[in-house]
């Protein structure tokens, strides 16, 4: 559509999680606030607000973008996808369910930005797309071909994310749970990993 | 020691957290997630002097803005009941103690208005000179009475300065840590809102019953006027134990406009009104016989506080518990300074206070050409050394050893910078940790629902705990049903009155209240039983009780950069019984991170010129990110304390900070034969290694 625009605000069409919302927002609302207080989509998180800490992350055309960063005047028929359109309570997303059981947060307040980083990092990945811990040969020859996501690969690739829980560790296990085996969606219990020691 | 794996039964089960669902699919709603009909919007305006009074205030062009409601300031904000705690006695005068102090308050329709209109007020100042930078030799540091937790300022027990003399061995050095900031990853915010006199205020805290005292007594209402809410939280770390400016200015911003109003911190602005670990310089002076038990324990700490208020870090304090000796003392010097209040950061007192006595332990190690394990092992007092009281239970000795086992410590070479691959050097340390036991009387209710399901009421806070499910577990443990036949509530003023989540006795306080009403249900005839445990509380037999652990760390430190990475990290704790091993190992290796970018990457400072702090946001004050974070492994002794509460943990929430700065600074010793002792290790500091 053709934005209805004032000298400070616009009407503008938005595709969140597959749902076409008009939307008027003043010209310098980001598209996390709109998300976040016109069409309340609280999933995506503001921590920061200057794109330093990555807890509004989303997909913006499938590729992950910090949401405070953009101004939604800017993106009139964009597709995003939040945290929300990738699974809900009954039926979460294997990435979702990965983090559930793996204990991949605390406060759970960066999680839904994790969990968007991680499944567009995954798709990123898919693609062949090298990162910083990338090896150099594999840079040499780039075909497309999957990136093999190693723990470091992972950790690299997930930096943009901060935690300040510390659930690093388990964050990288939950993705290596959907790296290793993205198309299964349930997944069984697991068992922590600390153990007991009688004194 | 045979490992076995978790306990039977439903405490000490890998139980999955209740809210997880709801957190990974983005439907837990915090503090600002709320939005009541004719929500506004509110920004705070931070003073940029660091000393001196507001002359005037110009909101003019900041109400002229579209959508603009309300400027407040100290002219016209609603007249508050002066608070015990100075920083929330908010725009109630002209005074300026420090940079980055409230100022004023723009209130409007929407977020984007109430920014300009923020950034549009113009605030007038009679400036005065001010003073930020604390040092061990400042003229103005004085002994406090007291330090922050309730501890004597300085205590002293044998003849310390006689005994350091004789030492055959003695060790003096000096260890400093920078200010550091909890940074929670959700800023302290709220929504507040008046119904018909009743204030309503969704608030990011550790803890709404003390948020709803406080906010009904400096609004001049009794507490059943005031709910507050914190279902989920983002954090704490310290910094939400008590209310900060954010509820206080939605509540004024809501009476004075009429409409409900929310505001969450900008991150900028929150190491000046939320708190922040004080900076502090410590100096050790242990003695040593030639077998390495020490004869001699100084522990001196100067730090700052601000002007409004005294908050002494008490870091010398762990020298009280740790190791044994004839003479020890042990103080505190603190100093007013022009800058903003500290307050409580995860482990306050024990982290950085462990930092300088576990690095100066591995000094002596070092001197005496002894195993650092062996030299913990040899301190390790029979009863509290300066209380003289037995330990409840005590099993750092374990801690160390298994740690040891697991990490493969006897395979090390003591030698220091003697392992070289390309341009790293390599290298290990060890570091002993402590966490007090602290405890505080709860109430909670349990109440049959007849149909074999329960419902327990208590107003703990889940701020990332995983409360909520260790609280259903102790229910259902205690009743003798499944876990799903509990539902439990938590997170309202309006629910029992519970103590915060802090000082890791959240557990303990809430588990025992729970516990009680569960047992005490069991034994009525009634359906429904409240309970209060100031009374078990109080009649606690009078033991010292803390809890324990071990830190080692590998390291690698780059020879052309003089950046250091941690390889691998390795906790074993004692910490009485663990109630969830699930959410409990998250809690240690989440401690154990934080200390990691105690160690390596977090770093604030004060600029003397300004006033403020200098590394303000997260693109300048470094928390570790994923790279920055190897393989964390935590682990526990199973500890039986008779004289715990009757759950029986130690509390978890801090003791992953504490001796991870200490395991990680010995390892850069041993990697690279420097001895460096003020934190945190970054490249310039460290430097070229040749």
């Amino acid at each position: 559509m053709i934005p209805q625009r004032t000298a400070t605000s616009s009407t503008l069409t938005l595709h969140v999680n597959d749902t076409a919302h008009a939307v008027t927002v003043d010209h310098r609302a980001t598209l996390l606030d709109v998300l976040r207080e016109h069409l309340d989509l609280t999933g995506s998180k503001k921590g920061c607000d200057h794109g330093q800490c990555g807890a509004c992350t989303v997909l913006l055309e499938g590729r992950r973008a910090n949401s405070c960063l953009l101004l939604a005047v800017a993106h009139d028929g964009a597709h995003v996808t939040t945290v929300e359109g990738l699974g809900d309570e009954e039926r979460p997303h294997p990435l979702q369910q990965a983090f559930h059981e793996r204990d991949a947060f605390q406060c759970g307040y960066c999680t839904p930005g994790q969990i968007v980083s991680g499944v567009g990092m995954l798709c990123e990945a898919a693609e062949g797309h090298p990162s910083h811990a990338t090896p150099a040969e594999a840079l040499g020859h780039s075909t497309g071909a999957p990136a093999r996501l190693n723990r470091d690969e992972i950790r690299e690739r997930m930096s943009g994310n901060i935690c300040r829980c510390g659930a690093y560790p388990h964050i990288v296990e939950a993705l290596e749970d959907v790296a290793e085996d993205g198309s299964q969606a349930q997944r069984a219990q697991r068992a922590p990993r600390g153990s007991e020691v009688p004194a | 020691m045979a490992v076995t794996e978790t306990t039977e039964g439903v405490l000490g089960a890998p139980a999955l957290r209740r809210e997880g669902r709801a957190k990974v699919t983005g439907t837990a709603r915090y503090a600002t997630e709320h939005t009541p009909p004719a929500c506004a919007y509110g920004w705070p305006v931070a003073a940029t002097v660091a000393h001196g009074r507001v002359t005037g205030i110009e909101d003019g062009e900041a109400l002229a803005i579209p959508g603009a409601l309300a400027v407040l300031t100290h002219e016209n904000a609603p007249r508050l009941v002066e608070p015990d705690d100075p920083t929330l006695f908010l725009l109630q005068n002209d005074r300026v103690p420090h940079r980055g102090w409230y100022v004023a308050l723009a209130v409007a329709e929407t977020l984007e208005a109430a920014r300009e209109m923020a950034r549009t007020v113009r605030v007038g100042y009679d400036e005065e000179p001010h003073d930020v930078l604390v040092a061990a030799d400042h003229p103005d540091l004085y002994h406090p009475e007291w330090a922050n937790g309730g501890y004597p300022g300085d205590q002293h027990s044998g003849d310390f300065e006689s005994a350091y003399a004789a030492a055959p061995h003695q060790l003096d050095a000096t260890y400093g840590i920078t200010p550091l900031h909890n940074h929670p990853m959700e800023p302290h915010a709220s929504t507040a809102l008046w119904e018909a006199g009743h204030l309503i205020a969704y608030d990011s805290s550790q803890g709404a019953s003390t948020v709803c005292q406080v906010l009904a007594a400096m609004f001049d209402i009794e507490e059943k006027q005031v709910t507050v809410v914190a279902e989920h939280v983002g954090g704490g770390f310290g910094s939400k134990g008590t209310p900060r400016p954010p509820v206080v200015l939605a509540a004024m911003g809501a009476q004075h406009t009429g409409r409900p109003v929310k505001l969450a911190l900008p991150r900028r602005e929150m190491p000046a009104v939320v708190g922040h670990r004080a900076p502090t310089v410590q100096r050790l002076r242990l003695g040593a016989r030639d077998d390495g038990t020490l004869t001699a324990l100084q522990h001196d700490v100067a730090t700052h506080t601000s002007t409004i208020k005294e908050f002494v870090e008490q870091a010398a304090v762990p020298s009280r518990v740790m190791y044994g000796a004839d003479g020890i003392r042990t103080g505190h010097r603190v100093v007013r300074l022009d800058v903003p209040t500290p307050s409580w950061m995860r482990a306050p007192g024990e982290a950085p206070g462990m930092y300088a006595l576990e690095c100066a332990m591995d000094e002596l190690s070092f001197s005496l050409g002894l195993d650092p394990v062996e030299l913990r092992l040899r301190n390790i007092p029979e009863t509290e050394p300066e209380s003289g009281k037995p330990f409840s239970s005590h099993h750092l000795a374990d801690c160390l050893r298994e740690g040891a086992r697991r990490f493969g410590w006897e395979r090390r070479d003591p030698r220091p910078a003697a392992r070289r691959e390309g341009d790293l050097l390599l290298g290990t340390g060890v570091a002993a940790s402590t966490y007090p036991v602290i405890v505080a009387p709860s109430t909670a209710s349990v109440q049959s629902m007849g149909d074999g399901t329960y419902h327990v009421r208590v107003n703990a806070t889940d701020i990332g705990t995983g409360a909520r499910t260790v609280l259903a577990q102790v229910a259902a443990q205690e009743l003798g049903v499944a876990l799903d036949a509990v539902r439990i509530d938590v997170g309202s003023s309006d629910l029992p009155q519970a103590p915060l989540a802090g000082g890791s006795s959240g557990t303990a306080s809430w588990g025992w209240a729970v516990h009680k009403a569960c047992r005490e249900l069991r034994e009525s005839d009634g359906s429904i039983v409240t309970v209060d445990t100031t009374s078990d509380v109080e009649a606690q037999e009078d033991y010292a009780r803390h809890a324990f652990g071990a830190i080692f760390a590998e390291v690698s430190a780059d020879t052309v950069t003089g950046e250091v990475r941690v390889r691998r990290m390795l906790g074993v704790f004692a910490a009485g019984r663990i109630l969830n091993a699930r959410t409990a190992r998250s809690q240690f290796i989440g401690g154990m991170t934080m200390g990691l970018g105690m160690a390596l990457t977090e770093h604030s400072s004060l600029d003397a010129r300004l006033g403020g702090f200098v590394q303000k946001d997260l693109a300048s004050y470094h928390v570790p990110a994923n790279a920055d974070v190897p393989d964390i492994d935590a682990h526990w002794i199973e500890e039986h304390d008779p004289h715990l509460n009757p759950v029986g943990g130690k509390g978890i929430g801090e003791i992953g900070i504490v001796g991870s700065p200490a395991a990680i600074a010995n390892a850069v010793h041993h990697a690279t034969g420097r001895r460096l002792r003020d934190l945190p290790l970054t490249p310039d500091r460290v430097g070229v290694l040749g």
